[in-house]
């Protein structure tokens, strides 16, 4: 709340930039909302906020006009399993806070804390319509893999501000499947067990605090910071991201969520589609890559582009990411998107996937993933369609600020482009 | 004069027609057999495409590859060969026609990137064939002894539009290897896939890879100062090695001829001219010191692959005749390719230099008309001036030339291989799906029919076929 509270106190006191009021006029407008798509429309945006939205709403006297010129508004997108913000070049370690090798700290891994908001890549990836991103960590396996937990994943936005934490700590990242298998032993059951006892000891500590406090409490297997930060986890209070591929893991985890009374939100899921309706039935998420279609392993053989197409259609909520803790190439979120429509997905569900549907599940729907008055505008305005490589943004807007059209390649390029 | 004549002259010859040349391309065959010469042709290429009938593709929108677009074009294949194309001419008789009102038609997509096959899906150890990474120079290895033509992610490509692709070794060596163009054809056997007389291609790689490789093993190359050297030392085997050649050759084949040297004999060839070099390479800098040590012994780079800083030389790579194989989205992975831009293919075009569009990446390659088009639409945003019809070149006519068999693929003009693509839509679009891609006139995909989309052996009986994809 203090925090919301000193949000609210930054844009009272930004810059004159934002001190002013801006309509976008003459554009179609994705609101994401109950209001729908609005074919032709108004936005008004006073001291970064949208005071008015929807056809027939009239510019204010004074107004600075942004003209759509029939261009199409959609809310910021939304990067899910990202590495934004926590990465600046990917085989420079010292460069990178995404994931670690300490044995004493898996769970309790907090990527919201240590992120750099001066990152080269924001304003690239922001140039792709993305404002926010589920930052989320990865293992550091160059020891073996040793870790249970990966960490807690955090959303930020992509203002290039001091303060760029939307939510941090808003789930926790497991890996199960093949690479599950390895980390508990070589073996998947190996690894379900070990899931078991992991969460029976969380419980235990959670239960017994005081008594570890005296150390009087059991042997533990995790640190104390780990089964701390797992305590929500096994309350059903923090998600936790899963990482399978394999639709019998995909199985294996919604029965383990259901007897642990575990809240997922499943990240891969390439063989999803076989197991749509038992997704749907548990009502988990799945954060998926449309564009994976490689049988790359043997729990990925039935991966297809189809696969959010399938799952959607299933019921499934889907969120679209591109990659895997992508960062340098977040930029081709919007194509992921686009191309899960030629293979089958409806257009609005498809950008959905990338904005109020990851907003919704990671609790952050209250401020972004849709266009409302009322709320701080984040937002962007296309010369065409968004989700099209021959259409670019005319105007970005972060939680209620503006953003120049610019990043470090553009900048290189203007130097070494012929005059 | 012979090619070590000319390397002792330090000469900068570009056309090396030598007596090595003779030597080193005995089939084997003739009068002149000489068992220790290397044949032109160790592992021919046994592809035949089938005989078809003659059809014609009518009223769709044509990308020629040749610069020009074409609305409501007839497009007229004959005996695997392209005939004609045209604005609506006439469909002779007994012609299959195809209707392709609201489409589009593009040359074959080429891939002058990839490593489909050494690294096959799924990715065990057991696959992974493409980096003989135990000795900074293995250009004794040729990429075709690795592919695996069972790999599932051929069938993609195709389903992407691509008709011929090269496969290289990986990047680990300052020499990786020779690369194998093929035909992206379904054949149990690589030389089913071969492109016939295509030329080889000689990986080598900059940078960054090879002395990271060898630097942790404590031994050369651990600086770029040591990849140099290492390219240098190994120009000068060669050019001692292609001396004894000649040596033997001008006296007339007396005696025992030189002992034949796998990793020398494609290093000569480089020198001869009839191996091309496909030089991995991301820095401006290190592009530069590369042309110089090609000029130091006589040779052409024929492209420099990835190459994120190519826009900072434009001028000079188009001045070299080199081209620019490259992406629009990859950058940042490592400090070499930090400065990676979207519109390097693009400002390489406006250089006037030849800028290819690659994938070096299986999903990519199914998708190479998308990344063209985020190049072609950030370059005019950027205020150049590149129209569709040039845009296509960059994964048709420009790969095929950096591969050496322009004179075959890469564009729709009369005689060229009929390689085509039958596209949903405009082919920079995300929603343009390949309906139908032909290869030497023969179908090898359509997206409505299950005859043309079989898995691969590997995938038969697996889960989650019940879909094509």
């Amino acid at each position: 709340m203090t925090r919301r509270l000193l949000a609210l106190a930054a844009l009272a006191f930004a810059t004159s930039a934002s001190a002013e009021t801006i309509a976008i006029v003459d554009a179609r407008l994705m609101t994401m909302t109950a209001a729908g798509e609005v074919e032709r429309g108004t936005i008004v945006i006073r001291d970064g906020r949208i005071t008015a939205i929807g056809p027939g709403v009239a510019v204010p006297v004074g107004a600075r006009v942004i003209d759509g010129r029939g261009g199409t508004v959609t809310p910021g997108f939304i990067q899910a399993d990202s590495t934004l913000g926590a990465v600046e070049v990917s085989q420079v370690p010292a460069s990178a806070d995404r994931a670690t090798h300490s044995a004493a700290i898996s769970a309790g891994f907090d990527i919201s804390l240590g992120l750099n908001p001066d990152s080269i890549l924001l304003p690239v990836s922001r140039l792709a319509g993305i404002t926010h991103a589920v930052t989320t960590p990865l293992y550091d396996d160059r020891g073996g893999r040793d870790l249970q937990f990966a960490g807690q994943a955090a959303v930020i936005d992509l203002a290039q501000r001091p303060d760029m934490v939307t939510r941090p700590r808003a789930a926790m990242v497991l890996e199960m499947g093949e690479g599950g298998a390895e980390r508990a032993g070589g073996a998947r059951g190996s690894a379900i067990v070990e899931l078991k006892a992991t969460l029976a000891d969380v419980r235990h500590f959670a239960a017994h605090r005081v008594a570890y406090d005296r150390g009087e409490g059991r042997p533990q297997k995790l640190s104390r910071v780990d089964l701390e930060a797992l305590i929500p986890v096994a309350e059903g209070r923090m998600s936790l991201i899963v990482k399978v591929d394999r639709a019998s893991d995909i199985r294996e985890i919604i029965a383990l969520a259901r007897e642990e009374k575990l809240r997922v939100i499943f990240d891969g899921a390439e063989e999803g589609w076989r197991v749509a309706a038992d997704i749907a039935a548990a009502k988990f998420p799945v954060i998926l890559d449309p564009l994976a279609d490689l049988p790359h392993s043997f729990s990925e053989l039935g991966a297809t582009m189809e696969n959010a197409a399938r799952l959607h259609a299933a019921g499934v909520m889907v969120i679209i990411k591109t990659g895997s803790g992508v960062a340098h190439r977040a930029r081709e979120l919007r194509y992921g998107a686009g191309n899960a429509v030629a293979y089958g997905l409806p257009h609005d569900a498809a950008v959905a996937a990338i904005t109020v549907n990851p907003a919704r599940v990671f609790g952050v729907a209250d401020r972004v993933g849709s266009l409302e008055a009322g709320r701080a505008a984040d937002l962007v305005l296309w010369n065409g369609d968004p989700l099209e490589p021959l259409s670019q943004p005319q105007a970005i807007f972060v939680e209620g600020v503006e953003k120049p059209l610019t990043a470090r390649p553009l900048e290189l390029r203007d130097r070494y482009l012929p005059r | 004069m012979g090619l070590a004549d000319k390397l002792l002259r330090g000469g900068r010859a570009t056309t090396l027609t030598t007596t090595l040349a003779t030597a080193l391309i005995f089939t084997g065959g003739g009068a002149f057999a000489a068992p220790d010469a290397a044949p032109r042709d160790a592992f021919p290429s046994t592809y035949q495409a089938a005989a078809q009938p003659p059809f014609a593709i009518v009223g769709a929108t044509v990308l020629t590859g040749t610069g020009a677009e074409i609305a409501d074009a007839t497009v007229l294949v004959r005996d695997g060969s392209v005939e004609a194309v045209g604005a609506k001419l006439p469909v002779p008789e007994g012609y299959v026609e195809i209707d392709g009102r609201g489409k589009w038609v593009t040359p074959g997509i080429i891939d002058a990137h990839s490593h489909l096959g050494v690294y096959p899906s799924p990715a065990t150890p057991s696959h992974e064939d493409g980096n003989e990474a135990v000795a900074p120079n293995t250009a004794e290895v040729w990429a075709e002894h690795s592919v695996w033509p069972q790999d599932p992610k051929f069938r993609l490509a195709r389903a992407g539009g691509v008709t011929s692709l090269m496969i290289l070794p990986g990047s680990a060596n300052l020499f990786g290897g020779r690369s194998v163009t093929l035909k992206n054809v379904p054949a149990v056997t690589t030389q089913g896939m071969k492109f016939p007389h295509a030329p080889y291609g000689l990986k080598m790689a900059c940078g960054e890879n090879p002395k990271r490789v060898y630097g942790s093993k404590g031994r050369s190359p651990a600086t770029r100062m040591g990849n140099v050297a290492g390219y240098r030392k190994a120009w000068i085997d060669a050019a001692d090695y292609a001396r004894k050649w000649d040596k033997w050759e001008k006296d007339g084949r007396a005696g025992d001829p030189p002992k034949r040297d796998l990793q020398l004999e494609t290093l000569a060839g480089v020198l001869n001219g009839e191996i091309l070099v496909q030089n991995h390479c991301y820095r401006a800098d290190e592009m530069a010191v590369m042309i110089d040590v090609a000029r130091e012994f006589g040779y052409k780079i024929r492209a420099f692959h990835h190459a994120n800083e190519a826009f900072k030389i434009a001028p000079l790579l188009a001045k070299e005749d080199i081209c620019v194989a490259t992406w629009a989205n990859s950058w940042g992975a490592k400090m070499e390719s930090l400065d990676g831009i979207e519109e390097t293919a693009p400002m390489i075009d406006a250089a006037g230099g030849c800028a290819i569009i690659h994938s070096d990446d299986g999903l990519l390659i199914q998708r190479l008309n998308q990344e063209a088009g985020i190049a072609m639409t950030a370059a005019n945003h950027a205020g150049l001036s590149i129209s569709r019809g040039e845009a296509i070149k960059w994964i048709t006519a420009n790969p095929a030339k950096a591969m050496g068999i322009a004179d075959r693929v890469g564009t729709l003009e009369p005689g060229k291989m009929a390689d085509v693509v039958l596209w949903s839509a405009n082919p920079f679009s995300v929603y343009a799906l390949a309906d139908r891609v032909w290869i030497d006139g023969v179908p090898m995909w359509d997206r409505s029919d299950p005859r043309y989309q079989a898995p691969s052996d590997f995938l038969l009986g697996q889960p989650g076929q019940e879909f094509a994809r």
